[in-house]
């Protein structure tokens, strides 16, 4: 009888409790103990809309980066998705096709003066916007490209092909760095495709053919791609950057050590080298290797779940975050680029003048966002394990075919992947 | 038997239930759900249905073909050479990419070749990948089982004595089966880092600088090498452990016996030890055999598969096609291929090992 009476107070409580307070909207983020601000500033966005407003109540759950997209597929097997999503821009064309997500509904005009990597697109809808992007660059030192008589290229004159590899020839020739040149080969997984794909598209190939999406013929293993890999692995050959087996704590420190000229690195990586060299550290754009510089584009953007109740309040909490002052604060605590120019004014790093503005207009003059395909999740593994193949002296052509072969055996077992 | 198993039982059957319900839900339940999506063309993620496509996966991967690349001719019929006088053949993408009159070689790489007089036989395999990680986990399996069993039963021999302070050596080698594989793996990758790595430095230093620096895991003749180094030493230990509790069920009056009859420390270990470890040594292969097939940890943490595949695996690729690619059916197949396999080896050794009356 006892229990009877304390399970009617229970529900009688649930329901008085339901009928006054906010609906509650679930949040899954992937910034678990991330080394820098930006756990505590996600749960400062969260606690300022549930203030701001009295119809609903976000509810965040965080995941460790590694496990988070584990986690929502197996939450997407049990029906278990939350109702806002965090999503890396090139894996969320996978989600919107394999049902995880629905479209933002959100009016484009907003979107105005935005970077276009943090705007995600998929069969012409905006299914996620991010709070920033990022930008990689070669870093380097003025001092250093002056000893070997090297010229400081710009956004508008990057250095050609030749000029590249002649700056490496030079500074390799010299012997004072153990690598010109530190591509991050130690960073396995999504790196490769994010950083070295825009060099393959700065020759005229790329991993996927982007007009159809449903063949990587032509545009993974034609002449450009070939003329890519040869490059490529020449790079290892001469001994210009170091091999796949790469030390991970001479990733990080081997260019403020003195053991690399120059290294190919994020923004994220960049303060500690403006704390190291001052004014002497150089940002400087991805080289054009004849069709144009490109670097990646898209991070961590925010998406609503396709099974959620109420996609008008996780609509509402997105168009919250997208304010200049969010994207200000998530640039300062984190470093990253933020997603609209206005707001690149009141940070402390990409303000005009700011150590890290060049990034800004890396971003904006050369990111390319990876191929826009739920296929992407697979084609970059392949081309991944492609480059580290090339790189350790495999054929070229054959290893370039068989990763064509595997990219098209996936999309056809895949019915074309909705293109 | 039925009957026994079956009446007035009921409280044996309430006992076997959790364990057996377990083992149920989670090992045999999942082979079967394995066989049947290896038939399908199941994905992780997918909004298409699933589609039953019989053997198709089974053919991907285990498609071989033979075929002879003759020498590139000039107009008079004689073979042409490069600088360096090696024969120059056609290249085997023109047969293997689109071409009409060769429908069997479609899409298929080449495994390994020979020379047979001025031709060249090339062996073609439809999952290359696949292929080399099969050999390489039956190298490992044929080195590490043997080697890591030996070396167990000599440190076993070496701490099965009364001596002041040998508990210290038995920890001492245990302990690397304490430290989860991760972190060991995690370890050697340090150890074996190329240029002023730690084994770089020690040899370096034992050899007062003759011997130069080698990327041990970014060599491809080294790699799977390096890696079974490793995981002897990191599970040697437990099996120590296993061959120290059978020598300790040989009775001491056996060994006081032969020692009576003048028997040599050979003749000792010949005759009454190994003997006496039997069905230790019948356990113990079966249970290495079994871990070794089942390597994964060292391969994802240290190479991933590389460099050039030459620490490729067979559990290594089921996940990585199963969850990185989100091929269930294709990660399914290689579980089931490899389930035949260690099945087939385990009856082979139940079979050579058998009592012989």
């Amino acid at each position: 009888m006892k229990l009877e009476v304390t399970f009617a107070t229970l529900i009688a409580m649930g329901m008085a409790g339901a009928a006054s307070a906010q609906t509650e909207l679930s949040l899954w983020y992937h910034g678990a103990g991330s080394a820098n601000a930006e756990e505590a500033l996600v749960n400062e966005l969260v606690e300022e809309f549930n203030a701001s407003q009295s119809d609903w109540k976000v509810v965040i759950e965080t995941f460790p980066q590694l496990a988070y997209n584990d986690a929502v597929g197996a939450a997407a097997l049990a029906g278990e998705l939350p109702d806002i999503l965090d999503v890396d821009g090139p894996v969320m064309p996978n989600w919107a096709w394999a049902e995880y997500m629905q479209a933002l509904g959100i009016d484009e005009a907003k979107l105005d003066g935005y970077l276009p990597g943090p705007v995600g697109r998929w069969n012409g809808e905006v299914y996620s916007v991010g709070l920033w992007d990022a930008a990689v660059a070669l870093t380097t030192r003025r001092s250093t490209l002056e000893k070997y008589g090297i010229r400081v290229p710009s956004l508008d004159e990057p250095w050609s092909l030749d000029e590249f590899n002649a700056a490496l020839a030079s500074i390799a020739a010299s012997g004072d760095f153990d690598y010109p040149l530190d591509l991050g080969m130690a960073w396995k997984g999504e790196w490769y495709p994010y950083a070295f794909s825009p060099f393959l598209q700065s020759f005229g190939g790329d991993i996927v053919d982007r007009s159809t999406y449903q063949t990587a013929e032509d545009a993974l293993n034609g002449d450009a791609a070939i003329a890519f890999g040869e490059w490529w692995q020449g790079l290892f050959e001469n001994g210009y950057v170091p091999g796949t087996s790469q030390d991970a704590a001479d990733r990080e420190t081997g260019l403020l050590n003195g053991k690399y000229a120059m290294s190919w690195n994020g923004n994220w990586a960049a303060l500690p080298v403006v704390e190291a060299f001052g004014d002497d550290a150089l940002f400087l754009p991805a080289p054009d290797f004849g069709n144009g510089p490109t670097i990646g584009a898209a991070s961590w953007q925010f998406g609503i779940s396709a099974t959620s109740e109420h996609p008008e309040g996780a609509l509402a909490f997105i168009e919250f975050a997208l304010q200049d002052r969010w994207f200000a604060a998530f640039s300062d605590g984190t470093g990253l680029i933020p997603t609209t120019a206005s707001a690149a004014g009141d940070t402390a790093n990409y303000a005009p003048g700011g150590p890290l503005e060049v990034f800004y207009d890396l971003s904006k003059a050369q990111a390319l966002v990876r191929p826009v395909t739920p296929g992407y999740i697979v084609q970059a593994k392949v081309f991944e394990k492609a480059l580290s193949d090339i790189a350790n002296g495999a054929d070229v052509a054959d290893t370039l075919d068989a990763a064509v072969d595997e990219i098209d055996e996936d999309i056809e077992s895949n019915g074309g992947y909705g293109h | 038997m039925a009957s026994k198993l079956t009446r007035s039982n009921r409280a044996g059957w309430l006992m076997a239930l959790p364990g057996a319900g377990l083992i149920a839900a989670f090992i045999i339940v999942p082979f079967f759900l394995a066989f049947a999506f290896s038939l399908t063309n199941q994905r992780l993620a997918s909004p298409n249905p699933t589609e039953y496509v019989g053997f198709e996966n089974y053919r991907d991967l285990l498609g071989l073909s033979i075929f002879t690349l003759e020498p590139e001719r000039d107009d008079t019929g004689a073979v042409l050479r490069d600088e360096a006088g090696e024969i120059k053949y056609p290249r085997l993408r023109t047969f293997t990419r689109r071409n009409p009159d060769y429908p069997h070689l479609e899409g298929k790489r080449e495994w390994f070749s020979w020379q047979s007089g001025e031709n060249r036989t090339v062996v073609l395999a439809s999952d290359v990948v696949f292929m080399k990680a099969l050999v390489n986990t039956f190298t490992f399996v044929l080195v590490v089982a043997p080697v890591q069993a030996g070396l167990a039963l000599g440190l076993a021999l070496l701490i099965n004595q009364q001596l002041r302070g040998i508990s210290f050596f038995r920890a001492v080698y245990f302990m690397p089966v304490v430290v989860s594989i991760v972190v060991v793996s995690l370890l050697w990758r340090f150890i074996y880092a190329p240029g002023d790595g730690l084994l770089n430095n020690v040899l370096s230093g034992l050899t007062f600088g003759a011997f130069s620096p080698h990327d041990w895991l970014g060599d491809p003749s080294t790699a799977l090498g390096s890696i079974m180094a490793m995981s002897i030493w990191q599970g040697v230990g437990f099996h120590m452990v296993i061959w120290l509790a059978g020598l300790q069920t040989i009775s001491p009056t056996l060994y006081e016996a032969a020692e009576i009859e003048g028997a040599s420390k050979v003749q000792t270990f010949r005759y009454v030890t190994w003997p006496g470890l039997r069905n230790t040594a019948v356990l113990i292969l079966i249970v290495i055999t079994m871990q070794a097939f089942a390597l994964y940890a060292q391969i994802n943490v240290m190479t991933k598969g590389g460099p050039l595949d030459s620490t490729q695996v067979l559990v290594f690729q089921a996940v990585e096609r199963g969850y990185g690619k989100q091929d269930i059916s294709g990660g399914s197949t290689i579980s089931v291929l490899l389930f035949l396999i260690v099945l087939c080896i385990s009856l082979i050794q139940r079979w050579l090992t058998r009592e012989r009356n």
